[in-house]
């Protein structure tokens, strides 16, 4: 594979210069290396927090505290191994963090962080105040590290264990976030709305990378507590967990090597501000805040990615464009790895059966007792003038914004009062009419979310490269999905540089790739020109041949008449008409609606 | 604990919860206008309460600088920004509003002994230095990033915070101040002591918040910051200027801060980084209320009153453990009510 082979380009020397540093530097030096890596390991769980999955923690440091005072405590008063109390530590880490996701996580994003603040606040002071932690002298005598028989206990031993920790824990993140879950935390970004959609469990996402990021610090307190020998409360403040995100922002909050670089940045300026500024300002405190906060305030406005993007313009990479994780089949005919299918209803099965459907936003009734059906292998098309309600149709029918009152079947299940995950599970896939793609990524990523449920691959097999087999086939899919519409050349761009009509083929390729038994389109041609149209339609004409049931919302009525089986027609959230496309265009009340009444 | 404690801790819960309460009315107000989560409040309450100190103590207070050296750089970005849009009519007002007024005030300041004046004209002094520090900060830290997303706005306000708390120590030193009682009655109802600050605290807190009120209720600028709170694309739509708004609302936070740091430098030693815990509990408040109820955040913030006046009785050492650890409860409360997922 090529990416890894132009990562390797650059990751070998890195690992070379890091195995000679500690023998040519002096010991201030490697002390200093020993902290950043301790501080990047912190910082890499904020990149996944803040830059990938767009939440925020600002009391990181606690959770580093955690892990030091319960390594400190349980080797010096119980006398357990180090080796212990790394899971001992990590154990207590993930059930505080579990919990105090579960507890955040229905609420807006601003919520966790705002949170993070105020236990940031108490652990350190519970830290302070606690007798059996020593209060505020801390604990000291902790036991150093031994591998084998021998005692790490110089900073050069311990750098190469800091680092050797960090580097996995880089590596691991990186292939995480290229993985089938990885792209469910990106998606999450884009709102929770897509990603629900496509089957994400959003608030699981969510509390399991607020969790990984919670044990990444752990881990960092953990080897902090046997590096110094000696743990106190002021290491784990609030202060400090500002600082740590600093370091990320800084660095560059998108990007796995961001953090080495951000902490690196932060903690050689700490270090050179901290000797200067009191000499310059004539006061001893802690003046680098002012010009760590300055920093701040300036990465946010000019340079959201922060210093990350720049060092690799320094060093570009030899090959420009991301390489596709599988070849690419010439013709438009199944992926050569086919992924499991799920079983078609038979054509002319009822797939969806909608009854008495209403939904009221406060005064306003958007949908009243709107009452159809949609089978297998038929194209039913929903119009009606703007504002008739029909995207909050079919916001009701796939779960995203649940119905006020009124019944859901789909393929003879209630589902009415299930999450959007759980209908896209049962085989109901969809696109949006404001297109939700995530901009950055490319294409087949885009469309690989949409087989989000047809992998079953996890975190620690995404960390550990375990999911390559299984990677390979979501990707033959999508790709595959892509061809079928019409994208083949655009595969590789990044979706946001589509123009608008081709993005909606982007939704529709990744509702496709869900392998769905029901397709819910929300205005797929708008924005397209007369011949892509006509492939559109053909496209669509052979996936009701499969046996796919189709609910359509369009306004082009060309585009509607000349592909619907029956159409349906709704007017100020109440059903008009439904019926054969012929009978709807004659219907006089339908034509009232549109072309106005005769007076 | 007998009654007389129990009367002595209520009143004083009730002074910090009123406090509290006025901060979480800014919190609220702010969030609500600007989306800006607004951690830099505390900072307005110390530098509110140690200027009044430097002012009483015959001293320059350091917010002078600051003030001035805020003018001087808005008027440079304001200017550049000008000059780039040809409007050089503009220039000379540029100039006379970011660094004529501050000027102006120094040099009110050199001319006349601070320390001599009536107590109600160093309290207004004091004000005139601090409040203008509100929309200057949001003109250069939050203005250029207003519409991006909560939680940069979040990050922003967490630097402008540390940034702050650096400036306050370089300015005030890390020796704490007390300012001298506004009034030093006290009333004996039954067994209890009846503190003349007391009243004063909680009698300014209701009158601010009335008048907050009425500024929401009857004026039309009061009405503006409720339009864009509401829609802030409609507002717009309206003519009701977004940065307006934010300018707007910034001021009334400042204002409230620094208020409440003038009133309550009396009752604790304020140093330089108190204002932030002091902040964090009037957030405590403000999420009880969702960060969008202005009269269960007020409720709230006086319960975090009381809850840290009690339990520095029962446990003084655990005190912010306790007041902080409320947090969780409350998101759990506000998380079991949330109906569904929210989208950002």
């Amino acid at each position: 594979m090529k990416d890894s082979t132009r990562a390797a380009a650059y990751l070998l020397p890195f690992v070379a210069a890091l195995a000679v540093a500690p023998l040519l530097l002096p010991e201030f030096y490697v002390t200093l290396l020993n902290y950043i890596g301790l501080y990047a390991i912190v910082a890499l769980g904020l990149v996944m927090l803040t830059g990938v999955g767009g939440l925020t923690s600002f009391g990181q440091a606690a959770f580093v505290g955690l892990g030091a005072y319960t390594s400190a405590y349980l080797t010096t008063v119980h006398g357990l191994s180090p080796w212990l109390t790394l899971p001992a530590g990590l154990l207590v880490t993930a059930v505080v963090a579990v919990s105090l996701g579960l507890v955040t996580l229905r609420l807006s994003g601003h919520f966790l962080p705002l949170g993070t603040i105020a236990w940031g606040i108490s652990l350190y002071y519970l830290f302070g105040n606690l007798e059996v932690l020593g209060g505020h002298t801390g604990i000291s005598g902790i036991p150093p590290l031994q591998i084998l028989d021998r005692e790490i206990k110089s900073g050069r031993e311990f750098f190469y264990l800091i680092w050797a920790v960090l580097l996995v824990v880089v590596l691991g993140t990186r292939n995480l976030l290229d993985s089938r879950e990885g792209r469910a935390i990106r998606a999450l970004r884009g709102g929770s709305l897509m990603a629900e959609a496509m089957g994400v469990d959003t608030p699981r996402a969510k509390i399991v990378i607020f969790t990984v990021a919670a044990l990444y610090a752990s881990v960092s307190g953990w080897l902090y507590a046997h590096l110094q020998r000696f743990v106190n409360p002021t290491p784990f403040s609030l202060t400090q967990g500002i600082e740590y995100l600093f370091m990320a922002v800084v660095g560059g909050v998108a990007h796995v090597w961001g953090a080495i670089v951000g902490a690196g940045l932060i903690t050689i300026l700490k270090q050179w501000l901290q000797d200067w500024l009191p000499i310059v300002l004539g006061q001893s405190g802690n003046f680098e805040v002012i010009v760590f906060g300055l920093l701040m305030i300036f990465v946010l406005h000019r340079a959201r990615d922060g210093v990350w993007p720049i060092v690799t313009r320094l060093f570009p990479p030899p090959a420009r464009r991301r390489s596709a994780p599988t070849s690419v089949a010439e013709t438009e005919s199944p992926p050569r790895l086919p992924l499991a299918r799920r079983p078609r209803p038979e054509s002319g099965s009822l797939l969806l059966e909608v009854t008495r459907a209403s939904k009221r936003f406060g005064g306003l009734v958007a949908n009243d007792n709107v009452s159809f059906t949609v089978r297998a292998g038929e194209v039913m098309a929903l119009i009606g003038p703007n504002g008739a309600g029909k995207s909050t149709m079919f916001n009701g029918i796939s779960g995203v914004d649940p119905l006020t009152s009124g019944g859901v079947s789909f393929r003879g299940q209630r589902v009415e009062s299930l999450p959007a995950r759980d209908i896209a599970r049962l085989g109901m896939s969809r696109t949006f009419q404001h297109v939700r793609l995530l901009t950055g990524m490319s294409v087949i990523e885009n469309v690989a979310i949409g087989a989000h449920l047809r992998g079953e691959k996890g975190f620690l097999a995404a960390a550990c490269r375990a999911d390559r087999a299984e990677e390979a086939r979501l990707f033959d899919e999508a790709a595959w999905q892509i061809e079928r519409c019409g994208l083949a050349e655009q595969m590789h761009d990044a979706a946001g540089s589509l123009p608008l009509g081709k993005q909606r083929l982007v939704e529709i390729a990744r509702a496709l790739a869900a392998d769905p038994c029901l397709l819910l389109l929300d205005e797929p041609a708008a924005g397209l020109r007369y011949l892509e149209k006509q492939a559109l339609a053909d496209l669509l004409r052979r996936l009701r041949a499969e046996g796919i049931g189709i609910l359509l919302v369009e306004h082009d009525m060309d585009f509607v008449m000349g592909l619907a089986d029956r159409v349906l027609v709704m007017e100020f959230g109440r059903q008009l008409a439904t019926g054969l496309p012929a009978e709807i265009q004659r219907n006089p009340a339908v034509v009232e609606a549109y072309l106005g009444g005769v007076e | 604990m007998d009654l007389q404690i129990a009367l002595l801790l209520g009143q004083d819960g009730l002074t910090n919860g009123a406090i509290y309460a006025l901060l979480a009315l800014a919190l609220v107000l702010v969030f609500a206008v600007t989306r800006v989560i607004f951690i830099p409040q505390g900072e307005f309450v110390a530098y509110g309460a140690l200027t009044l100190a430097s002012l009483q103590a015959g001293r320059l207070p350091g917010t002078v600088w600051l003030l001035l050296a805020l003018g001087a750089v808005i008027a440079v970005v304001d200017g550049s920004l000008a000059i780039r849009a040809r409007q050089f009519k503009r220039l000379p007002w540029i100039v006379l509003l970011s660094c004529g007024v501050p000027l102006l005030l120094v040099g009110a300041l050199l001319a006349v002994s601070a320390a001599t004046l009536p107590l109600p004209v160093q309290v207004l002094l004091a004000l005139m230095l601090v409040v203008p520090l509100g929309p200057m900060i949001y003109r250069l830290a939050y203005q250029p990033v207003a519409e991006a997303s909560v939680l940069v706005l979040l990050i922003v306000s967490v630097a402008v915070h540390v940034t702050l708390i650096g400036i306050g120590l370089l300015f005030f030193g890390a020796e704490g101040s007390r300012t001298p009682p506004f009034t030093d009655v006290s009333l004996e109802i039954g067994d209890a002591l009846l503190q003349g600050q007391t009243i004063l605290v909680v009698v300014a807190s209701v009158v601010l918040i009335v008048a907050l009120y009425f500024f929401f209720e009857r004026t039309i600028y009061g009405k503006a910051l409720r339009a864009t709170a509401m829609n802030r694309t409609g507002a717009r739509l309206m003519g009701i200027s977004g940065s307006l708004a934010g300018l707007l609302s910034f001021t009334l936070a400042a204002s409230i801060g620094a208020f409440s740091g003038i009133l309550i430098s009396p009752i604790t030693t304020i140093y330089y980084d108190s204002g932030f815990v002091i902040g964090l509990k009037g957030f405590v408040g403000a999420i009880i209320g969702g960060l969008a109820s202005y009269p269960v955040a007020a409720a709230g913030a006086v319960l975090v009153g009381l809850l840290e006046s009690y339990s520095s009785f029962w446990a003084s050492a655990f005190k912010e453990v306790i007041v902080f650890t409320l947090i969780i409860p409350v998101l759990l409360w506000r998380s079991l009510k949330a109906r569904h997922v929210e989208e950002e």
